[in-house]
């Protein structure tokens, strides 16, 4: 049931990460893995493109915590998107949008990304 | 040379000066492009005798046989447009310098006038071209559209919308409805290579191909094997069909498709989005294929969309695709009740932005079922589902989803459902990590009932005698700099997302019960 995939892929500043699958107790080592190496590219915002996952459960809300905790320390700006409303919810409830800036599409993030880092 | 390939493309011969006398009918002479006399002519464009040029020009030593004596270039706008051949003077007497003076003033008003005549020629060449090429692109759309049906089936309990929009240059995008024996449906989306009337022609072969045997064969399949065949033999070069052919059983549900090279159809199910996938090659390239078949059942509150290239393959300003992860996500975005051909449409439009123009044809066919007619409930509670799952970590998935299918015929709106999925979900994991230990052989129970205005989901474990932490908000400032785990959100979104949650406990087993009242939910599809 764990299938889980993060590939990283460098966009200017930004590192993008594609997250695919479930997000649970069985992502912790690929989620771990991808911020690694967005941290190895020298990202100043990590993008994290939800629109190939299918599920979150709290712990994976969990994991999640844990990268934004990553990234809070390393200064690095959390943009996210292609959230389904279910899961827009889920993080509105657990406060995890006051912590990263969900944003339309890529698209958006490329220019969210471009301001974030002229502003820092 | 290049003066003189422009010469070729206004329409007069380069190969050819005439030579005239006032004795006889002019003659013409072939010069090859490369021939010295035009290089000559090119840099000194004016009246010479023949015996003052001393050139190793075939073109030349033609005109001497022929008694050329003066030749006159015409030039216009600095262009080598013609030449004018004159042989010997009636009265035999040499030309004299006025006659030279006389030919150039003459040679310079006729090469003006031969290069307006040129001009109008090819003016109403290139009218007459688009004239065609409109005429071919309106025939083109009669066809297609001669072929596109009238209407949409309509049985009862769904709604299939179809949207088909031609590119200005008319592509090779069709679809059909097929009725088939027992009330079922052929359901066709297709797109030929190419554009205009060939891609036309083609269009209509396969339509009649499918119309034919559709509901002969049946099987979608057969069908497409047999239409490969007849197109093989067929087809003109280069040119090749793509095609997905699905048989819908309204009355089940079930929709059986084979797919030959098309997009693969979007389905978005209570589950998310998945695309089937059914395999096989383009129609009209090779004969004796044989085609992958897939079934799946489109339940109530589904919605399945096939859909051309034309909108996968559209650019936006900055040539980024639309792409497959875009439509994918836009369909799992809609609810049972959104038109989603409109929503991809408006979402293409928002994408591609304004003063597009569109690069193919698009075709998109959506069919919904609509969501199960409301369930008249007891009054005390209608028990709808008991089941229990092994305490393995993984299950709590499929309890939830049982949980989910028992009840669909409620009709309750899409983040109704989506909550009830998450909150089974994790109670359920809670049971067989905490309550349980994870020992598989011990099993966590649910049962879910309903009455009009409440929805009620209790879920047991064994682990009565061990205290649940109490839910206590989780404060995300502390997690983020580590003074808080970052785990402990399982009861608190449990919480958040029932109306009313209770944990009750007698010997060895706990019951966990979910409440969610039903009269709140204003989407709910009656």
């Amino acid at each position: 049931m764990n299938e889980f995939d993060a590939a990283v892929r460098q966009d200017g500043a930004m590192a993008i990460v594609d997250l695919a699958g479930t997000i649970d107790g069985g992502a912790e080592a690929a989620l771990d893995a991808a911020y690694a190496g967005a941290a190895e590219l020298r990202a100043g915002t990590v993008a994290l493109d939800f629109t190939r996952v299918e599920y979150i459960n709290s712990t994976g809300i969990a994991l999640l915590v844990s990268l934004l905790a990553k990234a809070r320390r390393d200064g690095r700006p959390v943009l996210a998107w292609g959230l389904t409303d279910h899961y827009r919810e889920i993080f509105e409830i657990t406060r995890l949008a006051d912590f990263l800036e969900v944003v339309a599409d890529e698209q958006t993030a490329r220019s969210a990304a471009g301001s974030s880092t002229n502003e820092g | 040379m290049k003066a003189l390939r422009r010469w070729r493309q206004v329409g007069v011969r380069v190969d050819e000066t005439r030579v005239a006398d006032a004795s006889g009918p002019s003659v013409p002479f072939d010069v090859a492009e490369d021939d010295p006399l035009l290089l000559h002519l090119q840099k000194h464009p004016d009246t010479v005798a023949l015996n003052e040029l001393d050139l190793d020009s075939p073109a030349l030593d033609a005109m001497r046989a022929a008694a050329v004596q003066v030749i006159v270039p015409l030039v216009a706008q600095g262009e080598l447009i013609g030449v004018l051949n004159l042989g010997p003077r009636r009265s035999e007497r040499p030309y004299s310098l006025d006659d030279r003076r006389l030919l150039d003033h003459l040679a310079g008003n006729a090469a003006a006038a031969i290069r307006v005549a040129h001009l109008v020629r090819h003016q109403e060449q290139q009218a007459r071209l688009h004239e065609r090429i409109d005429q071919e692109l309106k025939v083109a759309q009669l066809i297609q559209q001669q072929f596109l049906p009238q209407e949409a089936p309509a049985p009862e309990g769904w709604s299939v919308v179809p949207h088909y929009r031609p590119a200005r240059e008319v592509g090779g995008d069709f679809y059909d409805f097929i009725p088939l024996p027992e009330g079922r449906i052929g359901l066709v989306v297709g797109d030929v290579t190419d554009k205009g009337v060939p891609a036309a022609m083609v269009m209509a072969t396969t339509h009649s191909i499918l119309r034919t045997d559709a509901p002969r064969l049946v099987d979608p399949g057969a069908v497409l094997s047999r239409a490969n065949d007849l197109l093989c033999a067929e087809m003109p070069p280069n040119m090749f069909v793509t095609c997905l052919y699905a048989v819908l059983d309204p009355a089940t549900g079930h929709l059986r498709f084979a797919n030959a090279g098309h997009n693969l159809p979007c389905i978005h199910t209570a589950e998310g989005v998945v695309e089937p996938r059914a395999t096989g090659m383009p129609l009209g390239l090779l004969p004796g294929l044989t085609y992958d078949e897939q079934e799946v059942t489109v339940d109530p509150g589904s919605t399945v969309l096939l859909y051309s290239d034309g909108v996968v393959e559209a650019h936006n300003p900055e040539r980024e695709l639309y792409g497959f992860p875009r439509i994918r996500a836009l369909v799992g975005r809609t609810a049972p009740e959104d038109d989603v051909v409109q929503a991809v449409l408006d979402d293409l439009a928002s994408f591609t932005g304004p003063g597009w123009e569109q690069e193919d044809d698009i075709t998109l066919v959506s069919i919904a079922r609509a969501p199960g007619a409301v369930a008249e409930i007891d009054q005390v509670g209608d028990p709808l589902a008991t089941f229990e799952v092994a305490s393995d970590l993984g299950n709590e998935r499929i309890a939830a989803d049982q949980v989910v299918n028992a009840i669909g015929h409620l009709g309750l709106s899409t983040p109704v459902v989506e909550r009830v999925r998450t909150v089974v979900a994790e109670a359920t994991m809670n049971a067989i990590e905490h309550g349980n230990d994870c020992r598989s052989e011990v099993p966590v129970g649910l049962s879910v009932s309903a009455s009009p205005t409440e929805l009620t989901i209790q879920v047991v474990d064994q682990g009565g005698a061990t205290e649940l932490p109490e839910a206590e908000t989780p404060d995300i400032e502390a997690k983020l700099d580590g003074r808080q785990t970052p785990r402990g959100w399982g009861l608190f979104l449990m919480r958040a997302m029932v109306d009313h949650l209770e944990v009750t406990s007698e010997g060895d087993q706990r019951t966990v019960e979910l409440i969610i009242r039903l009269d709140g939910d204003k989407e709910r599809a009656l």
